[in-house]
C-alpha cells in the first residue's frame, strides 16, 4: 500500500517538474518579438550580429523538442549557460548565493516549526486563557503579509531600536545568524501563526477521540496519554503542516531578499526578470519548482509513513 | 506566499477556522462590511475625496508628519499619502478582482465540463489543475514578467492562471456529486441536453460554492498581487497602488521616516482580515458551513 | 442480597452537560447495584442516559460536566477520588469494552503497543512479560495467530477481530468489573453472538462482576442476571432477568416487552411504543413516561415517583402493575437462558 503510494506520488513529482520544464522552456518563444532579445537582457534593442550570435550559440533556430532536450540535459549536467547583463555563468550566479538563500530558509523553518507546534500544544493541552491569547495573536499575525511584516520589523527593531541590522546577509555564521534573523522573523511569522493553530486544532481533535477515551478508561497516565496517543496521532497532520510551510518559504524567499537587500537567489530571480535576463529566470525558476514540489512529496510520502490512514485513503 | 497557504487550506486544516470561530456574532461581520464597502467607496470616489492629486509632487513639502494640510503626510516627492492610498484602492482591489472574476468562471467552465463529460478529458482537466496546484503561483508570475516584462496586466493574467485550481477543483468534486443526483438523470430522460443540463441546473446549483471560492480567494490574490508589486514586477512607479507604497516608503525607513510603508501595510492588512470574514460569513450564509 | 457491601453502588446520580445554551441535565437520577460477581443489564433507548452512567462510574465524563450523587465501588467513593485513586480504579478494578472498537483503539499504533500499554504504564510489567500474558489471552478468546496480530494495526484486522481485543485489554487487566457499552452493536449479526459468548465465558471463569449496557432487552435478559430499565435519565425499574417477563411493573418496561417481536407469537401484532422517547432535560415536574403512558392519571403529570418495591424488584412509578404478564404470549420465556 504505502509502495504504491510513493509510486504515485513519485511518478506526480516526476509529471509536475517535466510541465514545469517545458513551460520555463517554452517561456522564450511565446514573447512577441525574437527569443534572443530575452537572453541578451536589458532591454536595449541589441545589434543584428550580436543576435545571430546568440541564435547560433543557444540554438534557437533548431526544432522546439530539440532545443528542450538540449537545455534540459545541460540544465541536469549543471550547465545553465550564460547571463548577458551580469556577464556571468548561470551557475556561478546561483552557487554564489544558494548558501545565503538556503541559511535563511532553514533558519525560518527552524522559527516556525519549534515554537509554532509548541505554542500549539500547550495551548490545546492548557485550554483557559492561555489558549485565547495564542488563539487571537495568531489569527492577527496570519493576516500580516511577508513583505509588510519586513517593514514593520525594520522600523521596529532595527530603526527603533537598533538592535539588529537590516540590509545584508553577513559572514560566516555568526554574521549570518545576526543579519538573517530580522528577515527569517519576517518569513516566518505568518506561517508560525498558522501552524499554531493547525497544531491546536490537530491536538484537540485528538484530545476528544475516542481512542484517547480508551487510553484514560484504561488508567494510562496522562504523560503517557499526551505522548503516545494524542501527540503521535497529530503527527501526520503536524508534518504536513510544516512542510507545506517550509515549501512555502522557498517561493516567500524572493520578496524577503529583496526587502533586506539579501544577496541570494530569491532576489537573483526578481531582479533577473526584472531585467529580463531569461537565462537566469529560466534557470532559477526550474530550481525554484523542482525544489517546490520535491518537499511537498517529501512531506506526503513521510507523513503517509507516520500516519497508515493516509497512504489507505488515497488508495480508497 | 500566500497562494500556498490556501494550498495548506486544502490539505491540512482551516486556516481561518478560529477566526471564525471567534466572530460568531454578528458584529464583528458588520465591522468587517463596513471596512471593505469603505474600501469599494475610496476606490470609485477617489477623484471626490482625495484632498491632492496623487501624482503632484511638491519639493518643498518631502517627508511631512501628519498635519491639517496633509492628513498622513508626505512621502520622499512630497506626494500626498492618504491621496495616494484613497487612489491606491483602485490597482488594489480591481487586479485581485480581475484575478478571482477569471480564475472562478474559468474554473467553473472547466470543472463543470470536466465532470460532465467524464472519460479523458475529466482525467485530463484534473491532472492539469494538479499540476498547477504543485507550482508556486509566485514563481510563474515572475517568469511571466521576465518575458512580457514587468506589469500589473501580466500579474492578474498569470495569478488568474494560478488560481483557477484553488476553485476549479472545490468546484469539480461538487459538480460531480450533483451530476450524480437524480434529477439530472430525470433532466436527461425527458430529452434535454447536456448543454442544458449544465448551464440551466448544474451551474445555478453549483454558484453559491464558487461565489463562496472567489471571495475567500480575493483577499489572497490581494496579497499576492501586493506582494508582487512589492517585489518591483507588479504596479509600476509612480502608479499608486498599495504594494508599491510600502515598497516606495521602505527607503524612507532607515531615515526614520516609515510613515507611507506603515500606513500602506496597515490598509492591506485591515482589509484582508475584513475579507476573510466576510469570506467565512458568506460561506456560513450560502453554505450553511461551520468551518 | 448478602451480607456483604455490593460491589457497585450509584446512588441518586445526577448529572449536567455544559452545551451552547446552558447546562443541560442528561441523568435525573440513576440508582443501580451490581453485587460482585453479578451481571446487571442497564437497559434503555438511545439518549436515556444509560452510556453516560457507565461512564460516570469511571468518571470519564467531559470536564466541565457536574456530577451529584453518589458512586461507591467496593465501598469507596468514586465521585471524589483523587487522581492518583482514579488511575487505580482504572487501571486495576473496573474495566471498560467500548461500542465501537474501530474508533475506540488508537488505529495508528500496532494492536500489541495497545494490549500491553496499561500493563506497562500503570503496573510496571515488563514488555516482555505483557506481551506474553496478552498473546495467552488472545489465544484465549479465540485468536489463533495472535502474535501476528500483535505486529497488525487496527484496519486491518475486521470488527469482530478488534472487538476481541478490547475484551482482552479489559481482562489483562484482571479487573473485578467489567462495564460492557454496547460491545455488539457495531457488529455483523453473524459476529455478535460470538463476541457475547466469549464475554460470557471470560466472565463465568473469573467471576467477574459485569454492567452491561445495551437496548437490547432479548439480550440483556439472556446475558444478565438483573435488569435496570432507563428511560428519559432515570432509571425507571429494576428486577430479576428471570422475571423480566411475567413480573415487570413498570409500564415502560412492559411497552418495550410488547413492542418486541417475538418468533412464537406469530399471530400477535406488534405494538410501537406511542410518541417518542424523550432526553432527561425534557422531562416536567412528573413521571416522564407520563406523557406516553396508557395508563398515566393526573398524579403522575404533577409527580415524580421515586424507585420502590414492586413485584420481585423495584420500580418507578405510582400505579406498578400487579403480578400480571405484559400481554398473552404463548412463547414467553422463564429461562433467562433460553435464547
Amino acid at each position: 500500500m504505502i509502495g504504491r503510494f510513493v509510486a504515485r506520488r513519485a511518478a506526480m513529482l516526476v509529471a509536475t517538474a517535466l510541465v514545469a520544464s517545458v513551460a520555463v522552456y517554452g517561456a522564450l518563444f511565446i514573447a512577441p518579438g525574437d527569443p534572443a532579445t530575452l537572453l541578451i537582457g536589458g532591454g536595449k534593442p541589441p545589434s543584428p550580429q550580436l543576435l545571430a550570435e546568440i541564435h547560433r550559440q543557444y540554438h534557437l533556430d533548431d526544432p522546439f523538442l530539440q532545443g528542450y532536450l538540449r537545455w534540459l540535459g545541460g540544465m541536469l549536467h549543471g550547465d545553465a549557460g550564460q547571463s548577458l547583463t551580469y556577464k556571468d555563468s548561470v551557475t556561478h550566479l546561483v552557487t554564489e548565493r544558494i548558501g545565503n538563500t538556503a541559511f535563511l530558509v532553514a533558519y525560518a523553518a527552524v522559527l516556525i516549526i519549534v515554537p509554532g507546534v509548541t505554542l500549539g500544544t500547550v495551548a490545546a493541552l492548557r485550554g483557559g486563557f492561555g489558549d485565547t491569547l495564542v488563539t487571537v495573536v495568531t489569527t492577527a499575525l496570519m493576516a500580516v503579509p511577508t513583505f509588510v511584516m519586513s517593514v514593520v520589523l525594520i522600523w521596529w527593531l532595527s530603526v527603533q531600536w537598533d538592535w539588529l541590522p537590516a540590509y545584508g546577509a553577513g559572514e560566516g555564521f555568526t554574521g549570518r545568524l545576526e543579519h538573517l534573523t530580522l528577515p527569517a522573523l519576517a518569513l516566518a511569522t505568518a506561517w508560525l501563526a498558522y501552524v499554531a493553530q493547525v497544531t491546536r486544532s490537530a491536538v484537540r481533535a485528538e484530545l476528544a477521540s475516542e481512542h484517547v477515551e480508551t487510553a484514560w478508561a484504561r488508567g494510562v497516565p496522562e504523560r503517557f496519554v499526551v505522548r503516545k496517543h494524542v501527540l503521535r496521532n497529530a503527527a501526520g497532520p503536524l508534518f504536513s503542516v510544516s512542510g507545506v510551510a517550509v515549501a512555502g518559504l522557498i517561493a516567500g524567499c524572493s520578496i524577503v531578499e529583496q526587502a533586506f537587500g539579501i544577496n541570494g537567489i530569491g532576489a537573483l530571480l526578481v531582479q533577473s526578470a526584472a531585467k529580463q535576463d531569461l537565462a537566469v529566470v529560466q534557470a532559477l525558476a526550474l530550481i525554484t519548482v523542482v525544489v517546490f514540489v520535491v518537499v511537498n512529496t517529501l512531506v506526503d510520502v513521510v507523513t503517509a509513513a507516520l500516519d497508515h490512514r493516509v497512504s489507505l485513503e488515497g488508495t480508497a | 506566499m500566500t497562494t500556498y497557504q490556501i494550498a495548506a487550506l486544502g490539505r491540512g486544516g482551516a486556516r481561518w477556522s478560529r477566526l471564525r470561530r471567534l466572530t460568531r456574532g454578528r458584529g464583528v461581520l458588520v465591522v468587517a462590511c463596513a471596512v471593505v464597502a469603505v474600501a469599494v467607496l475610496a476606490a470609485l470616489f477617489a477623484p471626490l475625496l482625495a484632498p491632492y492629486d496623487p501624482d503632484a509632487v511638491d519639493p518643498a513639502a518631502v517627508y511631512q508628519g501628519s498635519s491639517a494640510a496633509h492628513w498622513l503626510g508626505t512621502d520622499d516627492t512630497g506626494r500626498d499619502i492618504l491621496s495616494r492610498l484613497l487612489y491606491g484602492a483602485r490597482p488594489s482591489l480591481l487586479a485581485p478582482a480581475a484575478v478571482t472574476l477569471t480564475a472562478g468562471l474559468g474554473g467553473t467552465v472547466l470543472a463543470v465540463s470536466a465532470a460532465w463529460l467524464g472519460g479523458w478529458y475529466d482525467r485530463l482537466v484534473s491532472a492539469l489543475l494538479d499540476i498547477v496546484f504543485g507550482f508556486p503561483g509566485l514563481v510563474l508570475a515572475v517568469v511571466a514578467a521576465a518575458v512580457f516584462g514587468a506589469g500589473l496586466q501580466v500579474a492578474v493574467v498569470t495569478l488568474s492562471l494560478a488560481y483557477l485550481p484553488y476553485i476549479g477543483r472545490v468546484v469539480r468534486s461538487a459538480a460531480l456529486r450533483e451530476r450524480n443526483l437524480p434529477y439530472v438523470s430525470a433532466l436527461r430522460m425527458l430529452g434535454m441536453s447536456g448543454r442544458r443540463i449544465c448551464l440551466r441546473h448544474l451551474t445555478p446549483n453549483l454558484l453559491p460554492l464558487v461565489l463562496v471560492q472567489v471571495a475567500t480567494s480575493f483577499g489572497y490574490a490581494l496579497l499576492d498581487v501586493a506582494a508582487f508589486s512589492f517585489i518591483g514586477l507588479g504596479a509600476q512607479p509612480p502608479t499608486a497602488e498599495w504594494g508599491l507604497m510600502v515598497a516606495n516608503g521602505s527607503t524612507g525607513i532607515l531615515a526614520g521616516r516609515a510613515e507611507q510603508s506603515l500606513y500602506a501595510g496597515a490598509v492591506i492588512v485591515v482589509f484582508v482580515i475584513a475579507c476573510s470574514l466576510l469570506g467565512g460569513g458568506l460561506s456560513r450564509q450560502l453554505l450553511g458551513d461551520d468551518r | 442480597m448478602t451480607g456483604s457491601p455490593p460491589l457497585l453502588v450509584v446512588d441518586d446520580l445526577r448529572v449536567d452537560l455544559p452545551t451552547r445554551d446552558g447546562m443541560r441535565r442528561v441523568i435525573h437520577r440513576a440508582d443501580l447495584t451490581v453485587p460482585a460477581g453479578t451481571a446487571v443489564a442497564l437497559v434503555g433507548e438511545s439518549g436515556s442516559g444509560k452510556s453516560m452512567t457507565a461512564r460516570a462510574v469511571l468518571r470519564l465524563l467531559p470536564s466541565r460536566a457536574r456530577t451529584t450523587g453518589s458512586v461507591r465501588f467496593d465501598g469507596s467513593e468514586v465521585t471524589t477520588l483523587g487522581a492518583a485513586g482514579l488511575r487505580r480504579l482504572r487501571a486495576h478494578d473496573v474495566a471498560m469494552v467500548f461500542q465501537d472498537p474501530r474508533a475506540h483503539i488508537n488505529p495508528v499504533r500496532t494492536v500489541g503497543d495497545f494490549l500491553t500499554e496499561a500493563l506497562i504504564t500503570t503496573r510496571g510489567v515488563r514488555p516482555r512479560a505483557a506481551e506474553a500474558k496478552v498473546t495467552a489471552l488472545l489465544r484465549e478468546v479465540g485468536i489463533a495467530d495472535a502474535s501476528r496480530r500483535m505486529r497488525q494495526r487496527p484496519p486491518e484486522l475486521s470488527g469482530g477481530l478488534l472487538q476481541r481485543v478490547m475484551i482482552t485489554a479489559a481482562l489483562a487487566g484482571e479487573p473485578r468489573l467489567l462495564i460492557a457499552d454496547e460491545p455488539t452493536t457495531a457488529l455483523d449479526v453473524t459476529t455478535q453472538a460470538e463476541v457475547m459468548a466469549i464475554i460470557d465465558e471470560a466472565r463465568a471463569e473469573r467471576g467477574l462482576a459485569m454492567l452491561f449496557i445495551t437496548h437490547d432487552l432479548a439480550l440483556a435478559a439472556a446475558v444478565c442476571d438483573r435488569i435496570a430499565v432507563m428511560y428519559a435519565g432515570g432509571v425507571v425499574e429494576e428486577l430479576p432477568a428471570r422475571h423480566l417477563h411475567e413480573r415487570a411493573a413498570h409500564p415502560y418496561t412492559r411497552a418495550l416487552l410488547a413492542s418486541r417481536p417475538d418468533p412464537a407469537a406469530t399471530a400477535e401484532p406488534l405494538r410501537a411504543v406511542p410518541g417518542r422517547p424523550l432526553s432527561a432535560f425534557e422531562t416536567g415536574p412528573g413521571c416522564a413516561f407520563a406523557p406516553r403512558c396508557a395508563h398515566a392519571q393526573d398524579l403522575c403529570h404533577t409527580e415524580r415517583p421515586s424507585l420502590s418495591p414492586a413485584g420481585e424488584g423495584l420500580a418507578a412509578c405510582h400505579f406498578p402493575a400487579a403480578d400480571a404478564r405484559v400481554t398473552p404470549q404463548p412463547g414467553a420465556r422463564s429461562t433467562p437462558h433460553g435464547r
